[in-house]
């Protein structure tokens, strides 16, 4: 099985004497009250999702991803992970080499960071680095511009894991993927990430990796989304009633990836293959744009980016592909690798077109999308 | 996930210096301040060989990195099949 970024899959979850030592410690320290994006990340860190990382960057770390996209260690790495001083927080008050107790919103205790540098960050060149831009109407770019600028970086010790509310029936840690795909005798798999509901060129997309490989992981991102992306619940239940009718129940398996999108198009398409070789995934899709949001991003920067590294160096296959279609000459989905029809043999709407239909509960032509999913999307709409 | 424990005999003045360094440093016991260091340098070294791991680690390396004990891997196969994975 293909190894963890890094070599060695991170356990950053206490047991027994020390987390008793910390739980009583904790009371006593200073504390950071995590958002969304940062408490997906402990989580994610505590399992080893973002092996090798064993806590949040420190400032050398975080330097050379910006400067380099890798880790001081030279390790591919194109995505800060990274913890705020929160606005109206005296920054102050963290000294480095001390330890900060890191809350959820309702005051859980998750986890200790053993604090090892404290650094200014300038939100700017951050932003123009990783993202690309410095347009406030990039929501990464908003997000930068609602934290505080003092970064906080060190080792974490996880307490308590994150308790979700929703799919715990569909989470599995990277230790227990790997163990599914040993159990299932798939030597290689792919991974399909998605934040949107998924239609056949997508499905396409799966079928053709499926062909290739011995398993697929349906991998949907169900972390922080921007407001006006499809709903998680929505979501779900496309997945569901897809992976029900259309997809080969011994070959695929649906699970839940709790990071929070960046929008940040072709840094975070890597941060998303490094995570997935995590889980135990020999092969990833990237498509038309992964990542993105609105015209940020060239159509397929998010597969160039892969370029600047040597053979190996990220471990983890990509699958690499172009936009899809259903091909009125071909009479199947395709792409333009695949097929020599002109633009108009295509049936392929835009997002705009599609969204215009289901608001007026008008089902897409199947070759656009399976009607199963396209009436879970209009009752959706209708709920609204 | 709940570990399985070995008995590990040291000697004894190293064990009542370990006491001695434990003293306010938070650690309950001896025990607790040895498993974390030991843990520590066992990271460290894990880390240094990320570079051959990254390039390519050997089956045998693969399978080192999932480190389970068997109770561990019974409690997720029993997971996987509860929710319907396996």
């Amino acid at each position: 099985m293909i190894a963890p970024h890094g070599g060695r899959l991170v356990n950053r979850v206490v047991e027994g004497g020390e987390r008793d030592r910390l739980l009583g410690l904790a009371p006593k320290l200073h504390k950071v009250v995590l958002n969304a994006r940062e408490m997906a990340d402990v989580d994610m860190i505590a399992v080893g999702a973002m092996s090798p990382l064993e806590g949040f960057m420190e400032q050398a770390d975080y330097a050379a991803v910006l400067a380099t996209r890798r880790l001081k260690n030279g390790l591919p790495w194109t995505v800060p992970i990274v913890l705020s001083v929160k606005p109206g927080d005296d920054a102050g008050q963290f000294k480095e080499g001390s330890d900060v107790a890191l809350e959820t919103q309702d005051g859980q205790l998750l986890a200790v960071l053993h604090l090892a540098a404290k650094w200014k960050m300038d939100k700017g060149d951050e932003a123009r680095k990783v993202l690309r831009t410095d347009d406030k109407a990039h929501p990464g770019v908003g997000y930068l511009d609602s934290i505080g600028d003092t970064y906080l970086g060190g080792r974490i010790s996880v307490v308590n894991r994150l308790k979700y509310d929703k799919y715990n029936n569909r989470r599995l840690d990277p230790v227990e993927t790997r163990v599914l795909f040993k159990q299932k005798g798939w030597k290689t798999v792919a991974a399909f990430q998605t934040r949107n509901p998924i239609h056949r060129a997508h499905e396409y997309l799966t079928k053709v990796a499926l062909e290739i490989v011995d398993g697929l992981m349906l991998h949907p991102l169900m972390g922080e989304t921007k407001s006006d992306d499809v709903p998680a619940d929505v979501r779900m239940q496309c997945y569901e009633a897809l992976l029900a009718s259309y997809y080969p129940k011994e070959r695929t398996a649906l699970v839940v990836y709790p990071q929070a999108m960046r929008y940040g198009g072709p840094s975070e398409a890597v941060l998303h293959a490094i995570c997935r070789q995590n889980y135990g995934v020999s092969h990833f899709l990237v498509g038309r744009d992964h990542a993105g949001v609105g015209s940020y991003y060239g159509s397929y920067d998010a597969q160039k980016i892969f370029d600047e590294y040597s053979p190996g160096e990220i471990g983890i296959n990509l699958l690499k592909f172009e936009n899809s279609f259903w091909c009125k000459r071909t009479n199947g989905m395709a792409s333009t690798k695949s097929s020599p029809a002109t633009p108009e043999e295509r049936i392929n709407l835009s997002g705009t077109q599609v969204r215009d239909m289901l608001r007026a509960g008008t089902i897409p032509p199947v070759e656009f999308t399976r009607p199963e999913i396209a009436q879970i999307l209009i009752n959706a709409l209708k709920a609204k | 996930m709940r570990e399985s424990k070995v008995t590990v005999k040291i000697p004894r003045p190293l064990y009542r210096k370990v006491q001695l360094v434990i003293e306010n440093s938070g650690f309950s016991s001896p025990t607790d301040f040895i498993v974390f260091v030991l843990r520590d340098l066992l990271g460290e070294a894990e880390l240094k060989g990320a570079a051959a791991a990254a390039a390519g680690a050997s089956a045998s390396a693969i399978e080192a990195a999932e480190d389970f004990n068997a109770s561990d891997l019974a409690a997720v196969k029993q997971k996987l099949k509860n929710l319907g994975y396996l």
